[in-house]
Parts: structure tokens; C-alpha cells; sequence
């Protein structure tokens, strides 16, 4: 029992408490803090049990004086108050404070506050020595005094201290263990020893499988991959090699017995039948109705005539004129090269009054006439340049080669020139960088440059003799076809040779002039003795112009002259231009180059012009469908039909030209331009004055149609080469007329200007495909080219036949006209006649009443006659009946 | 036979026929009017397009067949006419 042993330690140190108790008053301690002891009992009594309610913390118990009495009334001496019974009583208060005593301080573990102001000493002071740290020095501060060291005053930890400091609790021993002293630095010996041999030389603690030990393993950490399974395969396949392999076949087919067998065989047979009937369904199906015509495509054409009016002008594609030299000058005939293409002609003259000319004579020889040469790819330089002895009115391209050119001037000369020197310089200009296919590669420019910029200028190589030729200007030159030539009577025959060999020229001295290239045929001796003295007459030859017709320079003469004599009167007519029939070189095109190319292969096979000979008209078989009949129109105004044969006079033996059959005078004035239609053989156009005319041949009334008079003179006129019933009219004032005759007849369908002065030759040329150009000059030495538009040039849908058919027309109307002519001429001269004989009537005597009579009844009986016949034509009357009478 | 012959040379100098070829259902020919490269040729292409066209019309319906086949081009029409063992082309 703690509280028992208590007392006896406490009795133990009572002793010293008391001691210490009488110390404690000596320390300071007032007697109001008397020391007690309280039992455990009492402890739970008054609830101050030690550690329980009472602890060092809170030491404090508040008790009250009337429990104390009370607790002292029971328990008497027993109580532990019993000593302070005299001093409890005695307590002022009511309260009394007990406190723990720990330390035993004042002797016991308890000891009671006596008086009140100890108590509240004991009390308040904690308290405002702690609210005095708490707060600062704050309340009752009064200056710090710097503690003063005081002794220590032991409290019983020395106790504690003791206990935990180590010492020595007995001395140290020490031990000194040494080797004996032989062994030292005594050798020693080191042998290995193995630790397993003798157990005492190691320890070991193994392991063992614990089996009361087990854990399981209930968590692992472990990552995962997944991973596609792959696998590796491999083949090989077998290696061929390739080899070379043919395979042939050929078609079944039966044998010739098989053959006839299954002919033969009724399932044939049967077959066959069956068949037929179903062939001929299709075959009649096929031939009611053409399977192979285009609706579509055939509409198209119709269309185009009403597609808008889109385009109808003549476009100007290009215009060349030559400042050196084309001032002042007019251009007088244009011609088309008949192969290349883009390459042009242009022949100019003078353009002085006939006075000027004759003044102005000596300035020719300065300033040579010339012909130029114009090509689309260059519109400043004149490709070539021909030198004329006079001014050229008229000149045409050979035909069968285009490097040979005929021109007539205006001295009545008829010239030549051969240009293949230059056909290849000639025949670069086709495509637009004409220098760059200059067949002359010079390894040196500067040599190049000079040779193709001057124009080259070719002499003529021919020209007729002044005194054989024609005695005025020549106004028209024409090659004749390669299919015939002519012979010395006129009569056509054929042309062995394929080539153009003859000319025909005309002049205003009222002759037209056959010419031939050849030499003519050696048949008087006169002619072989002439020979010599040809070649040796001496020309001017200059170097650079070809030998080509040196047979004929000068010496040139026509085997045929075609005078034409005027009817009735003794006057001949002057021819301006003509047309031949069968003249296939009047409307070329660029489309005949087949034929022409084929004559130039023939020609540069090398005919030599000089060894042709004219050959002898009986050797050659005469053409029976070539027409020797030709117009004419002549400078006033007339056309004239007449034919060129020689017919043999009877009475000198001579060759005449036979007198022309059919002359008309239509125009006003001088003829400039007859033209055939290239559609239709028999067609011509003749310009003329202010109007035109178009002709049929073999209509000897008049003209078919002729135009009004125009305000304007008519300057030339040309067929159109892809449209029947179009033509090109060129007037006065540089204006262009385009004439469709399926359009309007009364006037031009289109009039478009050009130029300021009168417009002097138009020809059309085609370039295939589809390119329509047409080539006007003008008086003040302008060529323009001109592109066709679609409208003008595409011929409507059967144009050929409604134009036939138009002309047709036109005769039927012109015979007709004729016929009322006629007859109103006849009825005119009836008239007359009667009118006369009524002049006369009133001098015949007067008949007699009778006579008047029997004269009446005659002309009754006759009219009745008359009706009776009338009736009977119309079928009233048949002609059984009697007649009335 | 004879009779064969004429129906073949009536239907020959018809206006616009150029040639007939007779062949069989497999295309060995067996009668021509023209040469014998052309004829094979012919015989060749024209059975296979028979045999097309004839399944196409009997595909479509059972009951039907070929009658008549005619193949007009630009320059020219070939008529074909086919049978069960034969058929007749017509240029």
C-alpha cells in the first residue's frame, strides 16, 4: 500500500522534513503553511488523490472548512486535519487551500495555506508571475533586476545524475600477453589449408528451407510486351529459261469435194431459199432509200448561207509597193505564180498621157521598166526583178514551167524570160524565213547577207524583132495549152511535146499573132542559109542571162497572123483582149499544181528550146473538139466572135483569116477585160465602159445579161475561181464590186473601196487549203492582197446548177425578147405597108355595091370556114356533122 | 444445185452488192465471190460477232432468234443472214 509506505517514508524523512520543516521556516516560509499529510482515504475524500486530481501542474486544491469540520467531527483523531483542528477553526474564510507537495518541500506531501492572504499570495502570484511573463513587464514591472547568483539549492536530482553517470565500479584490469621472444622474426611458413577439411576452421550457417517460413508472393511487378507473331516462310519457284517459240496456223477450210458436198445437200439448198427472200427485203429497203446520205452534212451546207452576217468584207491581208520604184507608176497586169505559192507578179509602167509618153521617152532607158516579183514572207523587198526593153501591159507564167514568163510592151515586142536561175531562190520564199532555206550556204555571212539583200534582176533573154512584131502595144499575151498546138493554117492539132511552145498576142494594130518558142521547121533553103546567119549575128549578150531562147532573140517571128476586118466596111477591128475557149490557162488556180508539176518534171528533163522544132502540120494529127473560135474586144466598145483558121482565098492561094462572124457593140468604151467563166466553158464576161456583159456562146443575139450603166467606169472584171455566180468588178474610183448574180442582178451585192485611184487589175488565186486570196493593184502602183471571206467564197448549196439554169433562163428570155422583136419589127412593117396601102386606096376607083356584096359574102363564107376548123382543133365539133352553113 | 446458183447470181448482180461469202456455223466458208484472203477474213470476224449478237437476242428472250444482221459503216453495209448451220454474208 503506497499510502502505508508513504507514511513510513515519509516517516522516514519526517525526520528529515522536519528538519527541513523547521528549515523551511527558517527559509521564510509564514506559519500559515502548515505541512500535512493526508491518507489515501482522505485523499479520495476531499478528491485531491495524488497524480490523480492533485499533480504537479496543478498543485492546487481548494477545500472547504466546513468538510474539514465535518471530516474532523467523524473521524475525530483519526482525521488528518486533526493537528490543524485549532487553526482550521480559526480560518477566516471559508475556503481553505491545500496543496500538493511534490518535493516535500515542507515535509510532507501536502500542506495546507493557513490564511487567506498566503492563499491568495500563493494563488494570484503564480498567476501574475506568469501574466507577467505573459504579458512582458507590462503590469507591475518594475526594472529588471539582474538575478543575483544564489547557491544552488539541491532538489533531488543529484540523485538522478548519479544514476546515469558510468563510472568505473571497480579498476580497470590490465592484461599484457606477449609471444615468446625465440619466435620472433623466426622464418615462417605459410602452407594453404583448406577450409572445409577441418571443421573448426570456419563456420557456416547454411540455408535451409524453412518451412515454417513461407510468403506468398502476392504481388509482382512485371511489363508486358506484345509482340504480333512473325513468321519467316520462303519459296523458290522453278526458273525457266525463255526460249524461242513460232506458232503457225492457218485457216480451216474444206476441201473442194467437201466443198460440193454440202452444196450438193438439200439442208443446203433449203437454206438458201430461206435466205434469199429475206436479202431481198434489204435490198429493196437499200434502194428506195439512199442509206449513205448525210442529212446532217447536206443541211450544213444550206446553212451557211444564212449564218450571219459575219463576214463579207475582202480582208487586206497585204499590200506591197516599192518606194524606188512604183512612184509615179501604175501597175498594169498581176499575175499569180502558178506553183508557189505566196508569190506574186506585178508588172508596172508608166502612167503619162500618150503625150507624156512621148516626151518623156528618153527617161525609159534610165529607169528600165520592170517587173516585180512579190512574195508574202517579205513585204519590202521585191524578190525578183525582170528587166523589160519597154513598158509591159500584159505578160503570163508558162504553164507547163513557171520559169519561163512571156510579156508584150508597148513598142509591140514580144519578150521572154527565163528565170530558173533564180527558181530556187524563188522557190524559198514559201515559207516566212525564206533567207534561212537559202540553198546557198556561204561559209561567210557578210558574202551572204549582200547576195540575198540586193534583188537579183534577170534580163529578158528573147524579144521579137521591132519590124516583126506587132505595130502597137501589145494589150494581151496568152500561152496556148500543152494539150494542142497550132499549126501553120490554124488548125489545131495535137502538141507531142506536152509543152507550152505557143503565144498568142494581140494589139490594137488589128491583128492577133500566133507565136511559137521553136525554131520553125526547116523547109526552104532560104530558111537553112538563114540559119547560120542567125547564130552568128552578134548580140550584146551580157553573162548572166540564159541561152534559153537565143534561137529566137530578135529574129522572132509569128507563124500566124489573125487580121480582123470589119464586116461591110473595109476598117478592121483593134483587139484589146481576148478569150479562147479552150483555154485552160485563163482561171488558175493554185489547186492544179498536179498537172503543172508534172510538166515541170517533164520540162527539167531537159527540153532544150533550142533543139524544138516546129513540126510539120501533116505529121500531126489534127483535134477535132478544139474551137478555133475565139472573142475579141476590141478598143471601141465592140465583141467580136471570129476564128482564127486561115481559110485559103481562092483567087491568090493565100492564107486568109476568115472574116468574123458575130460582132456586137455594147460597151461604151474600150473593152478591158474578157473573161471565160471557169465553170462554165461557154460563158464570157466582158468589162467595158461603165457597164459589163456576160455572153453565151452560141447565143449570137447579144449579150445574155447586161448590166446598167454604172456611175462609174468599169476598169476590169474577173470570175470568181470557187463560186459560179460571183465576179469581181473593179472600178474607177478604187472601189471593188462584188457581183452575185443568185442575189441581185440589177447591182452590185457588194461594193467595198480600196484605193483612192481607179483599180487596174484584180486576180483571184486559191491556196489550198481554203485560203482565198485576191490580188488587186491600183493606178498609183499599190498591189493589194486581199483574203476572201467564207461567204464569198464557198458556193451555196448547187450553185452550179441554179446558175446553168439562170443562164438558161436568160437566153430563153433573150430569144424570146428577139422573137418580139421581130415580130414587132414585122408588125411595124406591116403596118407601114398598110398605111401605104391606104394612101393608095383612095385612087382605086369605087366598087360597085355588088362587088361590095359578093366581097362580103366571100369573107362570111370564109370566116365560117375558119370556125368550123377552130371547133374542130378544140374537139366541139366532131366530124361527122354537117357543117352549118 | 442449179437452182442454188441462179438464186446466188440474182442476188450478185444486184445494184450494190460487192461479194457474198457463204460459211459455216464453225466460219469455214464455203462458197465466195471474192478473194480468198478476204473471204477467210470475213469468215472469221462475222461468225463471232454472230455468235454474240445470237446470244444476246436469245438471252433476252428464249423464244427469240436471229433473223437478219446488218452492219452499215461509212463506206459500205455487210448484210448477214443466219441459220442453224450456215450463214450468208453480203458485201
Amino acid at each position: 500500500m503506497m499510502a502505508s509506505k508513504r507514511p513510513k517514508s515519509t516517516g522516514d524523512k519526517k525526520n528529515d522534513s522536519a528538519d527541513s520543516a523547521g528549515s523551511s521556516t527558517e527559509l521564510g516560509l509564514p506559519d500559515d503553511i502548515f505541512p500535512l499529510v493526508l491518507t489515501s482515504g482522505t485523499q479520495e475524500l476531499f478528491e485531491c488523490r495524488v497524480d490523480k486530481d492533485v499533480t504537479r501542474e496543478s498543485p492546487y486544491k481548494i477545500l472547504r472548512k466546513e468538510e474539514i469540520l465535518k471530516d474532523m467531527k467523524t473521524r475525530a483523531a483519526v482525521s488528518d486535519f486533526h493537528p490543524i483542528k485549532q487553526t482550521v477553526l480559526n480560518y477566516p474564510g471559508e475556503e481553505l487551500l491545500l496543496m500538493f507537495d511534490r518535493d516535500f518541500t515542507c515535509g510532507q506531501n501536502f500542506y495546507l495555506v493557513l490564511t487567506e492572504e498566503s492563499k491568495k499570495r500563493i494563488l494570484e502570484p503564480p498567476v501574475s508571475a506568469r501574466e507577467d511573463t505573459a504579458e512582458g513587464t507590462s503590469l507591475d514591472s518594475p526594472p529588471c533586476k539582474t538575478p543575483e547568483c544564489q547557491p544552488w539549492v539541491s532538489l533531488g536530482s543529484e540523485r538522478e545524475i548519479e544514476e546515469e553517470s558510468v563510472r568505473d565500479s571497480r579498476p580497470r584490469l590490465k592484461y599484457r600477453i606477449s609471444r615468446v621472444r625465440r619466435k620472433f622474426g623466426a622464418p615462417v611458413t605459410f602452407t594453404d589449408c583448406n577450409a572445409q577439411e577441418s571443421k573448426d576452421k570456419y563456420t557456416e550457417c547454411t540455408s535451409y528451407d524453412d518451412r515454417k517460413f513461407s510468403i506468398e508472393r502476392m504481388e509482382i511487378t512485371t511489363g508486358v510486351q506484345a509482340v504480333p507473331t512473325l513468321r519467316s516462310i520462303s519459296t523458290q519457284t522453278r526458273w525457266t529459261y525463255p526460249r524461242n517459240m513460232c506458232s503457225q496456223y492457218e485457216f480451216r477450210e474444206f476441201t473442194e469435194e467437201e466443198k460440193e458436198n454440202i452444196a450438193n445437200s438439200e439442208n443446203f439448198r433449203n437454206f438458201v431459199n430461206s435466205v434469199v427472200s429475206r436479202f431481198e427485203v434489204a435490198a429493196q429497203q437499200n434502194m428506195i432509200f439512199d442509206v449513205f446520205f448525210n442529212d446532217w452534212q447536206a443541211l450544213h451546207e444550206e446553212d451557211g448561207i444564212f449564218g450571219g452576217k459575219v463576214e463579207t468584207h475582202l480582208k487586206e491581208y497585204q499590200s506591197f509597193t516599192d518606194l524606188h520604184f512604183t512612184k509615179e507608176k501604175t501597175i498594169s497586169d498581176i499575175n499569180w505564180h502558178p506553183t508557189i505559192n505566196g508569190l506574186i507578179a506585178v508588172s508596172v509602167m508608166e502612167k503619162l498621157s500618150s503625150e507624156g509618153k512621148i516626151n518623156g521617152s528618153a527617161k525609159l532607158l534610165q529607169n528600165p521598166p520592170l517587173i516585180f516579183f512579190w512574195s508574202f514572207s517579205d513585204p519590202i523587198n521585191p524578190q525578183l526583178l525582170l528587166e523589160c526593153p519597154d513598158d509591159v501591159l500584159s505578160f503570163q507564167f508558162c504553164p507547163s514551167n513557171p520559169n519561163i514568163i512571156v510579156g508584150g510592151c508597148m513598142n509591140g515586142q514580144v519578150v521572154l524570160w527565163d528565170v530558173s536561175a533564180h527558181a530556187d531562190r524563188l522557190q524559198g520564199t514559201r515559207s516566212a524565213a525564206g533567207k534561212a532555206t537559202s540553198a546557198n550556204e556561204c561559209a561567210l555571212p557578210a558574202f551572204q547577207d549582200k547576195r540575198e539583200l540586193n534583188t537579183p534582176v534577170v534580163r529578158y533573154c528573147a524579144v521579137s524583132g521591132v519590124e516583126n512584131g506587132h505595130k502597137a502595144r501589145i494589150t494581151d499575151v496568152q500561152w496556148l495549152p500543152e494539150n494542142f498546138e497550132i499549126s501553120k493554117a490554124g488548125i489545131p492539132v495535137e502538141n507531142k511535146a506536152h509543152i507550152c511552145v505557143q503565144v498568142i498576142t494581140c494589139a490594137p494594130d488589128c491583128c492577133v499573132m500566133f507565136w511559137d518558142i521553136r525554131l520553125p521547121r526547116v523547109t526552104t533553103h532560104s530558111l537553112t542559109e538563114r540559119k547560120p546567119k542567125v547564130t552568128e549575128t552578134p548580140h550584146l549578150n551580157r553573162s548572166d542571162v540564159p541561152n534559153t531562147f537565143k534561137h529566137l532573140d530578135l529574129s522572132w517571128k509569128p507563124f500566124i497572123k489573125v487580121a480582123l476586118p470589119k464586116k461591110g466596111t473595109g476598117a478592121e477591128y483593134s483587139p484589146l483582149k481576148f478569150s479562147l475557149r479552150d483555154n485552160i490557162n485563163d482561171n488558175q488556180t493554185g489547186g492544179s499544181t498536179e498537172t503543172s508539176e508534172q510538166n515541170l518534171e517533164k520540162s527539167e528533163g531537159g527540153t532544150e528550146y533550142a533543139l524544138l522544132r516546129a513540126s510539120s502540120a501533116k505529121q500531126l494529127k489534127p483535134l477535132e473538139d478544139i474551137s478555133t473560135r475565139f472573142y475579141i474586144g476590141t478598143q471601141d466598145g465592140e465583141v467580136v466572135y471570129t476564128d482564127w483558121k486561115m481559110e485559103k482565098d481562092n483567087d491568090s492561094g493565100r492564107l486568109l483569116s476568115t472574116k468574123p462572124s458575130h460582132c456586137f457593140l455594147v460597151h461604151d468604151g474600150f473593152i478591158n477585160s474578157v473573161r471565160r467563166s471557169p465553170f462554165f466553158k461557154d460563158i464570157i464576161l466582158t468589162v467595158g465602159g461603165w457597164t459589163f456583159a456576160i455572153w453565151k456562146e452560141g447565143v449570137m443575139n447579144g449579150p445574155i445579161i447586161h448590166s446598167s450603166c454604172s456611175p462609174k467606169k468599169c476598169t476590169v472584171g474577173y470570175w470568181s475561181p470557187s463560186r459560179p455566180g460571183l465576179f469581181f468588178i473593179g472600178k474607177e474610183d478604187g472601189n471593188v464590186e462584188v457581183w452575185d448574180l443568185l442575189e441581185k442582178t440589177h447591182e452590185a451585192s457588194q461594193t467595198q473601196n480600196l484605193s483612192t485611184t481607179q483599180i487596174t487589175c484584180i486576180k483571184p488565186w486559191i491556196v489550198p487549203p481554203k485560203q482565198h486570196f485576191l490580188a488587186v493593184s491600183d493606178h498609183s502602183g499599190t498591189l493589194h492582197i486581199l483574203e476572201v471571206p467564207w461567204s464569198l467564197r464557198s458556193p451555196s448549196y448547187n450553185e452550179k446548177s441554179n446558175m446553168a439554169k439562170y443562164f438558161e433562163k436568160e437566153v430563153d428570155r433573150l430569144i424570146f425578147l428577139n422573137k418580139r422583136k421581130e415580130m414587132r419589127a414585122k408588125e411595124k412593117k406591116d403596118k407601114e405597108a398598110e398605111e401605104q396601102k391606104k394612101k393608095m386606096e383612095p385612087k382605086m376607083p369605087e366598087k360597085l355595091e355588088e362587088q361590095i356584096e359578093e366581097e362580103n359574102l366571100v369573107h362570111y363564107k370564109t370566116y365560117l370556114a375558119m370556125e368550123k376548123v377552130i371547133l374542130k382543133n378544140m374537139g366541139l365539133l366532131s366530124d361527122e356533122e354537117p357543117a352549118l352553113n | 444445185m442449179a437452182e442454188v446458183e441462179e438464186t446466188l447470181k440474182r442476188i450478185q448482180t444486184q445494184k450494190g452488192v460487192q461479194g457474198i461469202i457463204i460459211v459455216t456455223a464453225e466460219g469455214i466458208p464455203i462458197r465466195s465471190t471474192l478473194d480468198n484472203a478476204s473471204t477467210v477474213q470475213y469468215a472469221g470476224l462475222i461468225q463471232q460477232l454472230v455468235m454474240k449478237a445470237r446470244v444476246t437476242v436469245r438471252e433476252m428472250d428464249p423464244q427469240n432468234d436471229l433473223t437478219f444482221l446488218r452492219i452499215r459503216s461509212k463506206k459500205n453495209e455487210i448484210m448477214i443472214a443466219p441459220d442453224k448451220d450456215y450463214f450468208l454474208i453480203i458485201l
